[in-house]
């Protein structure tokens, strides 16, 4: 089961589910992260957290602690 | 365009629920960052705040124009990502559309991705028909071989579609036309908005961007990904760092150079003016009121205050159209994390160095009202535009060296206002602001290119009126105040020198002397009157003919006991002390609470004196 934290950059994935019902979810699914979306790692801090990624044309930075609980197929 | 004299101060306050009625309202929404704000200043001729980074706009702003004999009402809107509100300006715009006080809504999308931005526009068809999609940035689409079938688009969209450029107003005239079109048709709906919906939406929009965009070339995505790796690399600190000091040092050799020249040329002004009130008789009293208060006051933040200040706004503009702001917040969102607060407090501290007010103010960008709050308080710990000048003063008249030295001791000061700041959030967060530290969701935008000309002619134009507004608002009183408080006398000693000798203990404590901290006091209005304040405060008991410019400014310090010492807690005080009094008032209105307004005036100087005193006290130990 791999999570999104777990990408490193120029790698991708495919979303299978968010797994939390906090009001994270709800923002993640208005920025488009939704089940079957295609997601890019494309950047990380030097400090290694947050990373970057694109998401449906836009680039979207989200720490490794909320990341990790998106998972990807 | 950056911070603008209309977005700062006491204007970077709510102003927008006074929306003058027109024939037509149109509410200008869309996600964060898409052009909003640029489309609307375009429009109505207004100055709100622009720049590439998301979450400029939090609080709503009206203008007006005139189209074809109708009276159009603009109102721009904080950007949202959903009508399912998250922030507090977030919710501004939700409400404000679903409210239905708006004849049109226009949703503004940015066209190099348009798919995220259609969820929205889908989410508002539900609630309001009379909706205009417009599809702005398609000049930044083309360059990045971007095509967009707007025929096809309005089709599966089932609204009318223009696309535009507002930046250079490409479409502006096109859209005007369907705005007074629409008014005359459609009628609104209501619906709910719940979040099983949310995924079909996003699947919908993928499928309508699917059908009506086509990719040409990925090569302008690779640009951007190169830069991101240098800027939020390895290297990201280092340049961070190096981007500071080259800022300051093209700041300080520009102001250096502008400020000889203005303040020889304003002196003879003053000259002039004290001759000719000699001639028309004013009697002496009133004359030296005038020529040495309130307008030597005036010439003095006139010449040394302002170039400083018109040369730092456009450079820190030009990096904000960048749009690299965001990736300040990237690359320091883990120190913030590590001190209890959120990673958009870097984009409210950028604001900071800008306007203390306006960073406060843009704090609304956080979604934890805890951490909104940390941020605000430890907003002044980051001096404003006021407050650099005097920086500079203090710093190159004591640091010898060119201008190099003083801008890596000017980058040194900063640095410590910025970890300042780290240390008061991680104080703030472990007592008075206890609790879970929020998840950080921040888009990094595309690299845009600046429009470096633009920028500068108006930005320098903008802070320049700016200045010279609040010199004659607040300066010119202050120097009235001050004159009159150094030529009433009481006992043989002036009401200022009272009032300084009051303060010399605990100044002299702090290796400072009564006379600054009284500078400090009557510069509570603004930060930008404290040193030349001082500076009469120190020469108003002899009799000065030539006037005291930059140049003279060492002479007078050395002759009133400054050494090292006090140069060094000049600056320490500058960077710490409590808010100017429009930050103070922005603070009351935006957490409306005397208690938190309190705390942020205490929590800035409680730092200053202390470190002051032992810094006074570890110099007083080695000597």
């Amino acid at each position: 089961m791999r999570r999104l934290s777990e990408l490193v950059i120029d790698e991708s994935g495919v979303i299978s589910y968010i797994d939390t019902k906090n009001r994270l979810r709800r923002r993640l699914y208005d920025l488009g992260l939704v089940p079957g979306t295609k997601v890019f790692c494309v950047a990380k801090s030097p400090l290694g957290d947050p990373k970057a990624f694109l998401v449906r044309g836009a680039v979207i930075s989200l720490r490794c602690e909320d990341s990790s609980d998106i998972i990807l197929e | 365009m950056g911070l603008t004299k209309s977005s700062t101060g006491k204007n970077a306050c709510d102003r927008f629920l006074d929306i003058k009625t027109g024939d037509i309202t149109v509410a200008l929404m869309g996600n964060p960052n898409v052009g909003k704000s640029t489309l609307f200043n375009y429009l109505t001729g207004m100055r709100q705040h622009t720049g590439n980074w998301p979450g400029k706009t939090v609080t709503g702003a009206t203008g007006n124009c005139t189209y074809k004999n109708k009276e159009i009402a603009f109102v721009d809107l904080p950007g949202c990502y959903s009508l399912l509100s998250h922030s507090p300006e977030e919710e501004v715009a939700r409400d404000f559309v679903v409210s239905g006080e708006a004849d049109v809504t226009v949703v503004v999308c940015d066209a190099t991705a348009l798919e995220r931005n259609l969820i929205l526009v889908l989410q508002t068809q539900q609630i309001t028909k009379k909706l205009i999609v417009c599809v702005n940035l398609i000049d930044e689409a083309e360059k990045k071989g971007i095509k967009i079938d707007k025929e096809k688009l309005e089709k599966e969209l089932g609204a009318s579609v223009i696309t535009t450029a507002a930046r250079s107003g490409k479409g502006v005239n096109e859209l005007l036309d369907k705005i007074v079109k629409a008014k005359e048709t459609g009628e609104d709906e209501n619906a709910s908005l719940g979040e099983e919906e949310i995924e079909q939406t996003v699947n919908r929009a993928a499928q309508i961007a699917d059908a009506c965009v086509r990719f040409k070339n990925t090569n302008v995505i690779e640009r951007d990904r190169k830069i991101d790796k240098i800027l939020t690399g390895r290297p990201a600190f280092a340049v961070m760092l190096a981007m500071l000091l080259g800022i300051f040092w093209l700041t300080i050799a520009g102001a250096n150079s502008v400020s000889g020249v203005l303040s020889q040329a304003l002196f003879k002004t003053e000259e002039w003016l004290n001759l000719a009130l000699i001639k028309i008789n004013t009697p002496d009293f009133l004359r030296e009121l005038v020529v040495f208060g309130g307008y030597r006051m005036l010439v003095w933040v006139v010449s040394v205050m302002l170039p400083p200040m018109a040369i730092f706004f456009p450079l820190f503009t030009i990096l904000e159209d960048l749009g690299y702001l965001p990736r300040v917040a990237f690359n320091l969102d883990k120190c913030f994390k590590r001190c209890g607060a959120c990673g958009k407090q870097a984009l409210t501290m950028c604001m900071g160095f800008g306007c203390n007010a306006a960073g406060v103010v843009g704090a609304r960008i956080i979604d934890s009202p805890r951490e909104r709050l940390i941020a605000i308080i430890t907003n002044s710990l980051v001096p404003c535009n006021g407050r650099f000048p005097a920086l500079i003063s203090v710093i190159t008249v004591f640091v010898v060296g060119g201008i190099f030295m003083p801008a890596v001791v000017l980058t040194g000061a900063i640095t410590l206002g910025i970890v300042m700041t780290f240390l008061a959030s991680k104080f703030l967060s472990r007592t008075f602001l206890k609790g879970e530290t929020s998840s950080f969701v921040l888009e990094l935008p595309p690299y845009r290119r600046p429009q470096i000309g633009k920028v500068i002619v108006r930005s320098v134009f903008d802070r320049t009126l700016f200045v010279l507004g609040r010199a004659v608002a607040t300066a010119i009183p202050a120097g009235l105040l001050l004159w009159l408080l150094a030529n009433i006398n009481i006992d043989g000693m002036s009401l200022f020198s009272w009032f300084c000798e009051i303060l010399e203990p605990l100044g002299s404590v702090m290796g400072l002397d009564g006379v600054i901290l009284a500078a400090f006091i009557l510069g509570f209005t603004a930060n930008e009157t404290v040193i030349p304040i001082m500076l009469m405060g120190y020469i108003s008991g002899t009799v000065l003919t030539d006037g005291v410019g930059l140049a003279q400014l060492r002479d007078v310090l050395v002759l009133n006991g400054w050494n090292t010492v006090t140069a060094v807690n000049m600056i320490v005080f500058f960077l710490f002390h409590w808010p100017c009094a429009t930050t103070m008032l922005t603070i009351y209105k935006e957490t409306k609470s005397a208690k938190w307004a309190l705390t942020s005036f205490a929590l800035p100087t409680v730092v200053g004196i202390t470190l002051c005193v032992v810094i006074n006290l570890v110099c007083n130990l080695l000597s």
